[in-house]
């Protein structure tokens, strides 16, 4: 057990994650995700669908070729340091959005640039395979709402993070333990149970591993599936407490989805509201709430309870 | 420090049988740098609103609203992006509403103490000045660890009076925050307020009581229910 002793501070090459740089503090004009025209459909696409108005903004299944366009012409700017909600009902292609950001989900058309990446100015779906897995093991974290697709079950929740170290290039077991050590005890997860299986956790721990493990490298941008969808109230309250903490103490972007306004309402900054996989309306998130403009988010608002 | 210029807004609630809702008719007026401006007139005649619009809760519909703000001059904030918007909220402008509305489970520390960590100063440095501010307004030192949903409405009003207050921010919006208080809170609360107009703080305000108002404003608009009150109009 000697290397459970290994201390943080030991490796120099690396900043403590925990340092308190506060990203929100400093005004960067450049987005970090600046994401322009996105379309994703299922199907083949017909003359009538793929032109610019040949589908009705009230469906999401052409009438003609039964293509159903999971995205469409999705655009959306994400600054450092912003936490970016996003609301629909299921189906409106929100969970998609995200999917495709992290390559689960191949797009058809559009482009996505990442600031933070060295090659800024390239699309990041047009990346070669390799290119992409660094993206995403370098500077994403996805958390899905299922933790059964975020964290191996079968593996201690230190490998499950060792994972993810690993797949950005660290090989040593004394730091990757230290900083699997000190990621979970970021979520509150006992230290004595970092040896443990994912699968012997209740679903809310289960819930803040695959966070810590989405932040074991310390991503600028951070992805967030329905995460708190499925737990009940106390420990949705302690996974949000836990991501807004996160958020002031790293600085990390973040997009939120949620079909949930409560949880949009706590955690955003901005909101964007999806039907039928097109962005509808974006704006400051309580002047979604209070002064909603299309129709269909008055609807959504005033269905709150 | 502001200047509204032709200010209007109406909601057009789709649900709602289309009914088109005009809360807030044209309106205009400046604010000097350090001045207090008191909004007067019946409830329902759109006070609320007009701050609201400036705090951008309200999409303004019609005219702009020119505000002087440090970091790119002079800005209107009717068509001002969300991005700016949100650092104008996070550095310059607060908003003190009727209502304390926070995120569960947090102390009434730290949701004060959240708006100077998220300039950039330190949790000890911020907390430190937090504790004062509370002991200022008189909150009970015993509840200060506890969650603000466990408070009395005077309690979580006065936390929401030291949450916006304790940021020095350059524009100040209150909307009716002394509702609930007693007499002797209110008068401290006055005197922050006098204190932070010392301190170059600019204030439009709504108070329901005309007596505090006269104490403090420098200048008041008041509604004409004759020229700004619009009942409901279904078109």
């Amino acid at each position: 057990m000697e290397h459970l002793q290994i201390n943080i501070n030991d490796f120099d090459d690396e900043l403590s994650p925990f340092d308190g740089i506060d990203h929100t503090l400093t005004w960067k004009d450049e987005p970090l995700l600046k994401v322009r025209r996105l379309n994703k459909k299922y199907g083949s696409g017909c003359m009538l669908c793929e032109s610019e108005h040949g589908m009705s903004e009230k469906v999401n299944r052409c009438p003609n070729c039964a293509t159903v366009w999971a995205m469409r012409n999705v655009s959306f700017d994400l600054y450092p340091g912003e936490i970016l909600g996003i609301v629909g009902e299921s189906g409106s292609g929100k969970s998609t959005l995200v999917k495709s950001l992290y390559f689960d989900e191949v797009v058809d058309q559009g482009e996505a640039y990442l600031q933070a990446y060295e090659k800024q100015d390239t699309n990041i779906f047009e990346l070669s395979n390799q290119q992409k897995r660094f993206v995403r093991n370098h500077l994403m974290g996805m958390v899905y709402q299922n933790p059964l697709l975020g964290l191996r079950m079968n593996v201690s929740s230190s490998g499950n993070i060792a994972e993810k170290l690993l797949a950005a290039d660290h090989r040593h077991v004394g730091f990757m333990r230290a900083r699997a050590s000190e990621l979970l005890n970021q979520v509150e997860i006992p230290i004595s149970r970092m040896d443990e299986a994912p699968k012997r956790f209740s679903g809310g721990m289960q819930q803040r591993v695959q966070i810590s493990k989405a932040l074991a490298n310390r991503p600028p941008l951070l992805l967030l599936d329905e995460v708190t969808t499925g737990l009940d109230l106390s420990v949705q309250a302690k996974v949000l407490d836990l991501i807004r903490r996160l958020q002031r103490q790293l600085g990390v972007a973040m997009l939120v989805v949620s079909h949930d306004l409560g949880v949009i309402r706590m955690l955003a900054d901005r909101t964007m509201v999806m039907r039928n996989g097109r962005v509808i309306e974006q704006g400051m998130t309580d002047q979604i709430l209070e002064d909603p403009q299309h129709a269909y988010t008055q609807l959504l608002v005033h269905s709150l309870l | 420090m502001i200047q509204i210029d032709g200010l209007s807004k109406w909601f057009d609630l789709h649900i709602a049988n289309q009914m088109h809702v005009k809360p807030l008719r044209t309106i205009s007026f400046d604010v000097e740098p350090g001045k207090f401006m008191g909004l007067a007139g019946p409830s329902g005649i759109g006070k609320s609103t007009i701050l609201k619009c400036i705090y951008r809760t309200y999409l303004p519909s019609e005219g702009s609203i020119w505000y002087d703000s440090a970091v790119w001059g002079k800005i209107d904030l009717a068509t001002a992006n969300e991005r700016q918007i949100l650092h104008l909220r996070r550095n310059e402008i607060s908003y003190i509403s009727q209502f304390l509305r926070v995120i569960p489970r947090v102390t009434a520390v730290d949701i004060v103490a959240e708006r100077l960590t998220a300039r950039g100063v330190t949790r000890a440095d911020a907390i430190e000045q937090v504790k004062l501010m509370l002991q200022r307004l008189a909150l009970p030192e015993k509840i200060w660890d506890a969650f603000p949903a466990t408070f009395s409405g005077g309690e979580q009003q006065r936390l929401n009076i030291a949450r916006a207050l304790i940021s020095q921010p350059r524009l100040l919006l209150l909307d009716e925050p002394t509702a609930s208080l007693d007499y002797r809170t209110k008068t401290v609360v006055l005197d922050l307020l006098h204190e932070a107009k010392k301190n170059g703080t600019t204030m439009i305000g709504v108070f329901h009581d005309l007596e505090w108002l006269k104490q403090i404003a420098d200048d008041t608009v008041t509604l004409d229910p004759s020229v700004h009150a619009a009942p409901l109009q279904q078109v």
